[in-house]
């Protein structure tokens, strides 16, 4: 850790970042070639705008295989939307990985802690390291807040919210959102689906923040028990959840079963859904055998397989790549295409002419391509 | 005096490809070893180049009092020495990209030379490290206006090229500058003369930053100091480009390095083109220290062997290449550097005679 990291330097507010900001602008033509945003980050990583970071302040288990992690944000770091999420980087023997994870706690002022709740995938590279191996203090990498999983502002009066495993990380966020306010939730539903009620995260908050909240019903159902939450138990669960805007989270199958649902009851409108992992729609077949991928500017070559993504492979082979949500939303990973063409693992569609602007995070290789990067 | 790459007997040709098949295994060793200590040496030669600038710059400021100038002067040349060689060099080789640090990637570093990285990186990366020493394609043979192999025509002017390698070493960054925008092969027709006025540009935005960073900016700052500051940082860019000038010309141009000809590298292997790298570089022998300083390429035969593995690493396969040259009987040129440095000056001497 740096010296500043110990002493707690702390460039916060409006006036310092100002300040800081004139004065990068004034000395950037001592540093030419390089910035003052290079020294700066010299001395803490969090004093750079350039590539924002935050230090992990805290970790808290939740349960044997999940963690908090809370983060305060450096320079650089714009507020957030209850619901959003944030790509996350994360050094792992030398080398960068970016993995987006759900904010949950609720917007505060620039500079306050931010939390996520990650759960260690065991065959997983970056849950385990950041659930077991992640000390206070760590140094992590942020990309910008973003997604489209918010809450309006004003609320809807009538909210259902329908989560399972994990997924339950970005209404978190919302819910730690809503109970702050005054009055609270107005009239807020939740179906959450764990596997049983040691591992169902946030199991002591959700049931204290349904005691509180006299707008919160809170609906716990246990896989182990129960089964599965399927579009059928959640219209007995919830009657009248035509009368409601949805925000569902949780594994792919839920996620299919919900929106064919919905959109059969002419409401997918009312429905909001955050994926988590990209699945293919389509397995990769026989034919898609991946192929050969060259990035034109940097001259790296690398072999993607047929499942994997442009995206995750340009980075596996060094390249920097644009990014934002890795799920296909934001458009934020747009890169050229100058030779060949680019499968959608998630329709199976095989598309791309030159120059085309290919979602490098949803496509992958069918053949030999060339990308303008 | 090159030996035959093509026209060889079918075992030369397997003992080749065996040849290259090792130095593949040493690169995934290297490959699949590199991981958080290796990050950790960058990021430390980083953190001590950007002191040792922050520090010279500050006592030049008040270098109207003679150790102050001599500490400043002292402290920003080994920066500029390593800013050029251990990172602007390695880094823009891709050395350090497996890292996925936008910040030290090759797509983003920015050096403290007149040339622009990315003309650098064309001139240096594509042509050089694909047709060393290969007369008429590698360009940095001589940075066409040497002669160094009796292979390049002769003419009268080359009798005064002992005196203009002399004087090119304290602005090599000025001959690197103008030998990048590639002017030689715009009146051969191979490269448009947009692309070249663009190249111009780009060159010519970049030395107004560079210039008036150290030649008006901090002296400026400097007020009383404002001279030796100057002065200063004159003789900080003149070391460096001396240091470099010897450096890279002593890893390619000592009496024994071998040239070749462009029929010679038609249909080359990857082994035949390892066997290149090898016959057309030679090694400078020095401490942990030195080998720093050069930015590893004291390990010039390592380095074209395997351009984009972390140059820290050089050390450690340098003993493994050296033992596979002696196991296949190839020539492995390496020495201290005022035996390399005296012999590449015999070659400068030799080639300016018909
Ligand atoms: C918008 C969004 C929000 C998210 N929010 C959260 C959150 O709040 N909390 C949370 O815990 N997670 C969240 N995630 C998921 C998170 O981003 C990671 O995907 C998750 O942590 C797993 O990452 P990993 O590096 O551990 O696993 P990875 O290494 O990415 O592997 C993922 C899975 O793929 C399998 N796999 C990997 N490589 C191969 C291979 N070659 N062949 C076969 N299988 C393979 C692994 O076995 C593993 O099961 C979110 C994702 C998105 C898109
Ligand atoms: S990263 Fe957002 S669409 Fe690809």
């Amino acid at each position: 850790m740096s010296w500043a990291g110990r002493t707690g330097v702390r460039i916060t507010g409006w006036t310092g970042e100002r300040l800081l900001a004139a004065a990068s602008r004034l000395t950037a033509p001592l540093t030419s070639p390089s910035t003052p945003d290079d020294y700066l980050g010299l001395l803490d990583p969090l004093l750079s705008a350039r590539h924002p970071a935050g230090r992990v302040t805290a970790v808290r288990a939740e349960g044997p295989a999940a963690a908090t992690l809370e983060i305060r944000p450096g320079r650089g770091w714009a507020r957030h939307r209850a619901g959003q999420y944030l790509p996350v980087g994360v050094e792992i023997d030398g080398v960068r990985h970016w993995r987006t994870y759900s904010i949950t706690s609720p917007p505060d002022a620039a500079g306050a802690p931010i939390t996520i709740t990650v759960k260690a995938d065991p065959r997983g590279r970056v849950s385990p390291h950041l659930v077991h191996r992640t000390a206070p203090g760590t140094v992590l990498r942020l990309g910008p807040p973003q997604g489209e999983f918010t809450l309006p502002e004003p609320p809807p009066t009538r909210l259902l919210f329908v989560t399972a495993g994990s997924g339950i990380t970005p209404v978190m966020g919302i819910l730690r959102t809503l109970a702050r306010r005054s009055p609270p939730a107005p009239d807020v539903v939740l179906l959450h689906s764990a596997p049983d009620p040691h591992q169902c995260l946030f199991h002591a908050e959700l049931a204290d923040l349904a005691a509180r909240l006299p707008g919160l019903r809170l609906q716990l159902t246990y896989t182990r028990t129960d089964g599965r939450l399927t579009p059928d138990r959640i219209a007995g669960l919830c009657p009248d959840w035509r009368q409601r805007d949805a925000w569902v989270c949780g594994p792919a199958g839920l996620l299919t079963a919900v929106e064919g649902y919905w959109t059969a009851a002419g409401l997918r409108h009312r429905l909001r859904m955050e994926r988590f992992r990209l699945t293919p729609v389509r397995p990769a077949g026989a034919e898609d055998t991946g192929g050969r991928v060259r990035f034109a500017r940097t001259g790296t070559e690398t072999d993607v397989p047929a499942s994997a993504t442009l995206l995750g492979s340009g980075e596996t082979a060094g390249v920097v790549m644009p990014y934002g949500c890795r799920m296909g939303i934001c458009h934020g990973c747009l890169v050229p295409l100058l030779d060949g063409q680019v499968r959608d693992l998630r329709t199976g569609e095989v598309h791309g002419e030159p120059g085309e602007l290919i979602q490098t995070c949803v496509n992958g290789a069918t053949g030999p391509l060339v990308l303008d990067l | 005096m090159a030996t035959a790459v093509t026209a060889v007997p079918d075992k030369q040709v397997d003992l080749t490809e065996e040849l290259g098949r090792e130095l593949d295994r040493i690169r995934s060793e290297v490959v699949a070893a590199r991981g958080a200590d290796d990050a950790r040496y960058i990021r430390t030669v980083i953190t001590v180049q950007r002191g040792l600038e922050t520090g010279g710059r500050l006592a030049l400021a008040v270098s109207v009092l003679p150790p102050a100038w001599l500490a400043g002067t002292a402290m920003l040349t080994t920066a500029k020495i390593l800013e050029n060689m251990e990172l602007g060099h390695n880094i823009l080789h891709g050395q350090w990209d497996w890292m996925g640090d936008p910040a030290i990637h090759s797509t983003t570093w920015e050096w403290d030379f007149l040339s622009p990285a990315d003309a650098w990186k064309r001139t240096h990366n594509h042509l050089h490290h694909t047709y060393t020493n290969v007369v008429g394609r590698d360009r940095d043979l001589g940075y066409t206006i040497l002669r160094m192999s009796p292979e390049q025509p002769w003419y009268p002017v080359h009798l005064l090229q002992p005196l203009y390698n002399a004087l090119l070493a304290p602005v090599f960054e000025w001959g690197i500058a103008a030998y990048d925008l590639e002017a030689d092969t715009v009146a051969a027709g191979r490269k448009s003369v947009r692309s070249f006025l663009g190249d111009l540009a780009g060159l010519a935005r970049k030395t107004v930053r560079q210039l008036a960073k150290d030649y008006v900016l901090f002296p400026l700052l400097a007020g009383p100091s404002a001279v030796p500051c100057l002065l200063g940082n004159l003789t900080a860019n003149a070391l460096r480009n001396v240091w470099a000038h010897t450096i890279i010309f002593c890893g390619h141009f000592p009496g024994d390095v071998q040239t070749f000809s462009e029929e010679q590298i038609d249909g080359e292997t990857r082994g035949q083109w390892y066997l290149r790298q090898i016959q057309g570089s030679a090694n400078i022998e020095g401490s942990p220290l030195f080998h720093v300083l050069t930015g590893n390429l004291s390990h010039q035969i390592e380095h074209h062997v395997f351009p984009d593995l972390p140059s820290n690493r050089y050390a450690e396969v340098a003993p493994q290449v050296r033992e596979l040259c002696a196991r296949h009987g190839l020539p492995y040129v390496t020495g201290p550097l005022h035996q390399q440095y005296a012999s590449m000056w015999g070659r400068v001497l030799r080639h300016a005679l018909p």
